[in-house]
Order: structure tokens, then C-alpha cells, then sequence
């Protein structure tokens, strides 16, 4: 049974958090609502256009899941890399490690602060998304599902990233040299029937590539790879990155001395 | 029962510096206890392994009968730490800083907004409870820091130089704050480089040089170890030959300022009445140092000889 004492340091976690994204939503929540209503604008409306239909569907259509799922990754990831690095910086990591609080209590505390910031910015670019296209959501039950897992994913993968940084470069290396490639050609914009034979294999090891397709089935109701495998992926990853980083936090790397 | 008691401690550095090598401490409940060395000398290693931040590596320590590996929590529920470096959240508001400390320790928040004001009113900050912190003057972080320590109600309060940098008015309140909250039953370990505020608050005190503890007694065994103490005297008036006093060592700072080393087997009153036969008037009269920082700097000294 987990103590009542947990519980209050996890919503405590959780508080602080959430009222740091809140308080700084123009740096947090602004950017991404408006990165995202630019790629509607430009690659749905304006380039869309001209592309005409991708798996039967229009490219407007197309495209929305893998940009609200791409502003819920980048949201969930930048939100505990930061205020994780931020807390080892000004060293007020040590409010947590001189109390009595677990170390999973930590990090569900800091990945349930990237998921609510995923969460606020993937509703706030859907409801934009409207605007664009008559899009109507075939399974809302998976689609939350699957924001609610790829919130998790990306969180922990954060986490990760804050624990072993040692400097500020450090957390915006892997967003820019990982992060965003593996976006890019996780099949936002393209489906992978498109490509060659090659590089279709080689997308199968994106993760993003499974959880871009499992929010389009949500949403469109098809597409490129079935439900099962999507998850079954998206949940391996989750699996491996929490227990890497309880290990991290239980041996204190790049925390303690 | 003790309040801490550690045995054998040792922590080796991952570059090989071996900062603590087998060190030894019981400190009882209740006690004001002073940890003292030079920079580097290894308290703030102790500090760091006991409240959790730094990883031992070998050794006991135990908090109130709880191991810290076997009891982490329990042990932890115990100490209170006001480290010596501010490290809170800049941005957060004063009150926010404490409240969430009392929730780590799973306090429940309407008494933790309880516990936090009352602790924030103790420390005289209740007025900044809602600026962000790092508008907060350096007393005023000093003093928020300690306000966060106590808002879970520790029974051992670790104090790693908390007047360091703060003025004379705010150290003595600190101290009277101190002394207070100590004689309300919370034991107290206080590191500091001001070893006038160990003499006048702690029962007793322990020296670590080098990783190694070099002396563990009482103020009082401590302070008769002090050979002699040196006084700086203000004269009436100018004296042109500096007499030869048994016991005592004089150096002329000017014509009506002298240094005197007083030995403790001749005493001030010898020195005085030796001063009124020779008919030298004294107007004033200071401590250059305190007996501890010179038994302190003496005792610094004999390990630097010994390791030569």
C-alpha cells in the first residue's frame, strides 16, 4: 500500500511543477500553439493544396495527429529537462533528497508535470486544429491513450536527459540532434509507403514513427502499422526508460556526490 | 540515546581524494555541538552523508537508533539541514519555498500552510512571505533556509555555517534564536568559521583535520587546554619602557596600545596588579582573539608540524 506520506509529496511534486509551466505559460505553452497553427497555415493550407491526398485522406488530415502528437512530445520532454536541469542547477534538488521521499516518488511526481504540460498544449493545438479541417476523432478513448503514453514516454526521456546534463547546452543538444529528427521522420508528414523498401525497414525503429500512427488510427480510424504493435512498442520504451532512470536516481548519478 | 552517532566513516572521491577516513562521532540528544576545521577539512562531507546528499563510502551513521541504510526514512524524518549555500528556487515566493518543504515530509498542506507560517513568523520573515526569494536579503535567505529546515519539526537541527556572511545584529538574534529553540529539546550541530559563536553556544565541540577527528571533548575540557589568551590594552598614557611582567608576553602596537599574552597560570589579576605597582594606568581592555581560534590555530599548526 503506498503511504499517505507519499501521496502528498507526489501531489506536492506535482503542484510545483505545474504552477512553474503556468506561471511562464508564454515560454511554455504559447510557442508551441503558435509553431503549430504555422504548420497548419503553411504545410496543410497553403502546400497542402498542392499535394492533394496521402492514404486517401487529405493532406490537412493527414498531417493534424502528427502535429499535435509532435506538440505533445516536444512540450512533455522540454517541461522535465528543463525544470529538472533547473532544480540540479540551483541546487534545491536537495529540498527532495533530504526528505523522506522515495525516488519513484520524484520521478512520477516530475513526469506527471510533463505530462500535464503535453496534455494542455495537445488540447490547446487540437481545438486550433479545428479551425483547419472538419476533423472528426474515431476512437477518443485511444486517442487519450496514446497522449497520455507518449506524455510518459517523453517525460522519462527527459528526465534522462536532465540527469546526465551537465550544462545548459546539454538539455538542447538531444532535443535538436535526437528529438527533432526522429519527429521528422516518424511519419508526420509522410506516410511510410512512400519510401523506399530500405528506409521504410529503418523507421520501424523510430518509436515516434509507432506512436505518430497509433494517434492518426485514433483520429483518421486507419493507419500505416496495427494497434497492437504500436503499443506493444510505445509501452517497451516506457518500461526501459523508468527503470533506467529509478536506477539513476537510486545511485544518485548526477545528483549526488 | 544518541542523536547521531557515526562509526568508521569514510568517503573516497570519485577523482581518489579520500575526504573522511574513518571517522568517529557520538553526539547525544539534546546537545549544541560544534564540528570545526579548516576548509576542506571534511565537515561538510559529514553534513552531506548524514542529511543524504553526498553517498558514503563505508561506515555507519545513525540517526536517532536509524541507520540510514537500513531506516533512510525514518532517519530522515529526523534532521533538519540548513546547508551552507543558498539552494532554493530563486523565483519561487518565500511562503511557497516552505510549504512545499513541509509536503516532501508528507505533511498535509493545510497544516503544512500552518507549520509555515508559524515557522516563517519565528525567523521575522512573515512580511516577505510573498516576495520571490531572490529578492530577500543575505540574512533573510540565511534565516528562510532555517525556517524551511524546522517546518517538519526535526529533533536534529544541522547547521553548516549559517551566519557566514550575515551582520552582527542578525548573528546574535540567530544565535538567541538558536539557543531557544535548542533548549526546547532539539539537538543542534553547527559547523561555523567563527569559533567565538562555537564558544558562546555549543557544549561541545569536535575538530576534523584531514578527514580525521583530532579532538572530541567538551567546551570546558577544551578551553582549559588554552594556554593563554591575548588581551590588547589601551593606556592612559604613554608608557616609554615596556616593563617585564612574569607569565606575560608584551608587543608595543603604539605608544598607548600594547598586545599581552596572558598566560592562564598568571591570570588578569597578576598582570593588573603588576601593571598598578609599575603605576600603568589601563583605560580599556579587548580579547584580540578568543581562547578557542588561538588554541584552534595552535592546534592547526602541531598537525602541519607532525605531517612534515
Amino acid at each position: 500500500m503506498i503511504r499517505k506520506e507519499y501521496l502528498v509529496a507526489l501531489q506536492t511534486i506535482v503542484y510545483k511543477e505545474m504552477r512553474r509551466f503556468l506561471r511562464i505559460w508564454v515560454q511554455t505553452l504559447l510557442p508551441s500553439i503558435i509553431t503549430t497553427t504555422l504548420y497548419f497555415l503553411i504545410f496543410g493550407t497553403l502546400i497542402g493544396s498542392r499535394i492533394g491526398q496521402m492514404n486517401g485522406y487529405d493532406y490537412m488530415d493527414f498531417i493534424v495527429p502528427g502535429l499535435i502528437l509532435m506538440a505533445v512530445i516536444s512540450n512533455a520532454y522540454s517541461n522535465v529537462v528543463s525544470s529538472f536541469y533547473g532544480t540540479k542547477f540551483q541546487r534545491n534538488i536537495e529540498e527532495m533528497l533530504v526528505a523522506p521521499i522515495p525516488s519513484w516518488v520524484i520521478l512520477v511526481g516530475y513526469i506527471s508535470g510533463g505530462v500535464m504540460r503535453g496534455l494542455i498544449v495537445g488540447l490547446c493545438v487540437t481545438t486550433v486544429s479545428l479551425f483547419f479541417t472538419d476533423m472528426t476523432i474515431a476512437h477518443p478513448f485511444i486517442m487519450v491513450t496514446v497522449f497520455l503514453l507518449t506524455g510518459i514516454l517523453f517525460s522519462t526521456a527527459g528526465f534522462i536527459n536532465a540527469v546526465y546534463a551537465k550544462s545548459f547546452d546539454d538539455i538542447s543538444i538531444v532535443p535538436t540532434f535526437v528529438l527533432t529528427p526522429l519527429i521528422y521522420l516518424g511519419g508526420v508528414f509522410y506516410s511510410i509507403e512512400l519510401l523506399p523498401a530500405f528506409w521504410q525497414k529503418l523507421s520501424l525503429l523510430n518509436p515516434v514513427f509507432y506512436m505518430v500512427n497509433v494517434f492518426r488510427h485514433s483520429i483518421l480510424g486507419e493507419s500505416d502499422i496495427s494497434l497492437m504493435s504500436g503499443f506493444a512498442v510505445i509501452l517497451i520504451f516506457i518500461i526501459l526508460l523508468i527503470g533506467i532512470s529509478l536506477r539513476l536516481l537510486s545511485k544518485g548519478v548526477g545528483i549526488k556526490n | 540515546m544518541n542523536a547521531l552517532e557515526i562509526k568508521n566513516l569514510e568517503k573516497r572521491y570519485s577523482n581518489g581524494f579520500v575526504a573522511l577516513k574513518g571517522i568517529n562521532l557520538s553526539i547525544k540528544q539534546g546537545d549544541f555541538f560544534a564540528l570545526l576545521g579548516s576548509n576542506g577539512a571534511g565537515k561538510s562531507t559529514v553534513i552531506g552523508i548524514v542529511s543524504s546528499l553526498v553517498n558514503k563510502t563505508s561506515g555507519s551513521v545513525k540517526v536517532f537508533g536509524f541507520d540510514l541504510d537500513q531506516e533512510p526514512e525514518e532517519a530522515k524524518r529526523c534532521i533538519g539541514l540548513v546547508p551552507q549555500e543558498f539552494n532554493f528556487n530563486q523565483f519561487e515566493k518565500v511562503f511557497d519555498i516552505v510549504v512545499a518543504q513541509a509536503g516532501y515530509y508528507g505533511i498535509p498542506r493545510k497544516e503544512a500552510l500552518r507549520r509555515a507560517e508559524v515557522c516563517l513568523k519565528q525567523l521575522e520573515l512573515w512580511d516577505k512571505r510573498n516576495e520571490a526569494s531572490r529578492e530577500l536579503s543575505g540574512g533573510m535567505k540565511r534565516r528562510l533556509m532555517i525556517a524551511r529546515a524546522l517546518v517538519h519539526e526535526p529533533k536534529l537541527l544541522i547547521l553548516d555555517e549559517p551566519t557566514a556572511g550575515v551582520d552582527i545584529e542578525i548573528r546574535r538574534s540567530m544565535w538567541d534564536f538558536l539557543k531557544e529553540i535548542n533548549a526546547a529539546g532539539t539537538t543542534i550541530i553547527l559547523t561555523t568559521h567563527y569559533l567565538e559563536e562555537a564558544e558562546s553556544l555549543c557544549r561541545h565541540i569536535a575538530i576534523i583535520n584531514k578527514g580525521e577527528v583530532v579532538e572530541n571533548t567538551d567546551m570546558t575540557s577544551l578551553l582549559e587546554k588554552a594556554d593563554e589568551e591575548c588581551f590588547v590594552l589601551s593606556l592612559e598614557r604613554a608608557v616609554d619602557a615596556v616593563p617585564e611582567i612574569d607569565g606575560c608576553s608584551i608587543t608595543v602596537v603604539d605608544e598607548r596600545t600594547w598586545k599581552v599574552n596572558v598566560s592562564k597560570k598568571v591570570g588578569l589579576n597578576a598582570l593588573f596588579a603588576d601593571l598598578d605597582k609599575l603605576d600603568i594606568k589601563v583605560s580599556g581592555m579587548r580579547n584580540e582573539s578568543n581562547r578557542l581560534e588561538q588554541w584552534f590555530l595552535g592546534l592547526l599548526s602541531e598537525n602541519r608540524e607532525g605531517a612534515k
